[in-house]
């Protein structure tokens, strides 16, 4: 273990370290996990060089602040995300995403927000020091899971990294916005449960995005959603982005740290394309979803992954 | 043998069972999941990252960057359930349980007309078959009680249970592995850790297609294999 840590002077609303996720473990009721917006974790990694696989620190909302204790290291933000460095002399700068920087023994790097978005990533060069679970890093904190005894970053915690930053260079690269709302997506196994007209109000009209909302679901507001089977089906295996209707008609997208069963009928499924774009969408915004179908959703996914390839690709050195 | 194949959005997979719950059906279902989780495990279907088996499906989930459903489904439709063997992965299990710690036993001996006693015997006659695990990490939904003991779910679900808690509900009985609310009657708790999230190599006490008896243990019992 290296001696070079930040501490965490201010945790943030809901910081925790990610990576791709934790696999084949759903049959034992543990959810995938991982980072809520793939693609800005991706470009967090290779921005500093490292590995795709490697852990991060995700934040929600409001970020950490965090004081380099000891060591030299380079960092990223990604997303959309109003952060600070503050030197050690005191000099603020303020931070662009997508951009790498180096910290020094002293400096102190302040996240103060995600602006329009829920959530943003720090990624260090050389990764974090961190005990996996399961071939993952990922917190799943309502079951206690990963390193950190499972739970999310708390005040005066250590964040422990790999080693020093060797890379005298900085990089950068652009990232173009993405705000859509209209979210696509593919009808659910349970699609004839809902009435005719609620099958045809699910693609016309607005849902709206409600406090309830965290890396398990995202609770909708709308029209109500009409069943005319039954409010409950047998409990069965649940996929990251199934929309569920309970007995209230409302919506709930079932997200990254889903329960891995349940029983309420699924209306649709978010298409792995659009995932990013869905979880990013905070309180108040209202999306419309868009029926698409299987063949088009996959050579959408190509597409997005595609142009997250050009992204790293477009990775420039700063003069 | 699955009656229908069909996706679960861009990256998943439901094979279809059948509309009942009963432990032939789910057999089949645990057949199919160790013969995927095997064949995953040899490196044979590369992409896929999950597979859970419910009381009569098997969801697949898998990497649409790796593979995609047309490949899954032809995989599925080849295979051969005559040549898959259900009893070659299953354990059966004696988990303790002290009835002191019960919340709804007396309710439950007014309401069923039956005598307490005679509640913890059915319970522990009982070899229970787990259906599948899930929910939140660890947690067993096992069958099938006896018909005398069904009941419904508590009108208002408690807020909070205490992690080991022995619930029933229907012919169903589960164990809380975490802390958490739930509207199952409580008849006891168990001190045997379902979930260890510090055992990298076999977390999971409990697996799909298991059996579980329970044994009766007195209070001072529980205390000391708590403790452990």
């Amino acid at each position: 273990m290296s001696n070079n840590f930040f501490e965490v002077l201010r945790a943030g609303i809901n910081t925790t370290y990610q990576d791709r996720g934790r696999f084949h473990m759903q049959h034992f009721g543990v959810a995938p996990g991982g980072c809520m917006d793939f693609k800005a974790f991706l470009i967090a990694n290779a921005l500093v060089g490292n590995n795709s696989e490697d852990g991060v620190l995700e934040f929600a909302y409001q970020g950490p602040l965090l004081k380099l204790v000891k060591g030299k290291t380079k960092i990223v933000i990604t997303g959309n995300v109003l952060f600070q460095i503050i030197k050690i002399n005191n000099e603020i700068i303020n931070g662009e995403c997508n951009k790498s920087y180096d910290l020094r023994e002293g400096d102190q790097i302040d996240i103060l927000a995600t602006n329009k978005s829920a959530y943003g990533y720090l990624a260090i060069e050389g990764g974090f020091d961190l005990k996996p679970f399961c071939n993952s890093v990922s917190i799943l904190a309502r079951a206690h899971i990963g390193p950190n005894d499972g739970e999310k970053i708390k005040i005066k915690d250590k964040i422990i990294i790999k080693r020093n930053s060797i890379n005298k260079k900085n990089f950068e690269t652009k990232v173009p916005i993405k705000d859509r709302n209209i979210i696509r997506v593919l009808k659910g196994p349970q699609f004839d449960y809902f009435s005719k007209e609620s099958q045809k109000d699910f693609f016309l009209k607005d849902y709206k995005i409600t406090n309830l909302t965290d890396r398990m679901g995202m609770r909708l507001e709308g029209t109500t959603i009409k069943n005319t089977v039954s409010a409950n089906i047998r409990s069965e295996g649940i996929t990251k982005g199934a929309i569920q209707v309970p007995a209230d008609g409302q919506p709930i997208v079932l997200l990254t740290d889903y329960p891995t069963i349940g029983g309420y009928p699924k209306i649709a499924n978010v298409i792995s394309a659009d995932y990013h774009l869905l979880a990013q969408k905070i309180p108040e915004e209202k999306i419309l979803f868009q029926n698409v179908e299987l063949q088009e959703a996959e050579q959408l996914y190509k597409q997005h992954l595609n142009s997250i390839s050009e992204i790293i690709k477009n990775i420039k050195e700063i003069n | 043998m699955f009656k229908k194949l069909s996706n679960i959005g861009d990256s998943g997979i439901v094979c279809d069972f059948g509309d009942e719950v009963n432990q032939k059906i789910n057999a089949s279902v645990i057949k199919l999941f160790h013969h995927v989780r095997k064949q995953v495990s040899k490196g044979n279907l590369k992409g896929i990252l999950n597979y859970t088996p419910s009381y009569n499906k098997l969801i697949i989930n898998f990497d649409l960057e790796k593979i995609n459903s047309s490949k899954i489904i032809d995989f599925l439709k080849l295979v051969d359930f005559s040549q898959l063997n259900f009893s070659q992965n299953k354990k059966e299990w004696i988990i303790p349980i002290c009835y002191d710690f019960e919340m709804d036993l007396k309710n439950i001996s007014k309401t069923l007309k039956i005598d307490i006693d005679e509640i913890k015997n059915i319970h522990l006659n009982t070899t229970f078959f787990i259906y599948m695990v899930g929910f939140i990490p660890g947690h067993p939904f096992m069958g099938d009680l006896n018909s005398k003991l069904f009941l419904n779910r508590l009108k208002t679900p408690r807020v909070k249970i205490h992690p080991g808690s022995v619930g029933i509900v229907e012919k169903f009985c589960n164990i809380y592995p975490y802390e958490s609310p739930g509207g199952w009657n409580i008849i006891g708790r168990t001190p045997t850790k379902l979930f260890n999230t510090k055992d990298n190599s076999n977390p999971c006490l409990l697996s799909p297609g298991d059996f579980v008896k329970f044994k009766s243990i007195s209070k001072e019992e529980f205390e000391n294999l708590n403790n452990e």
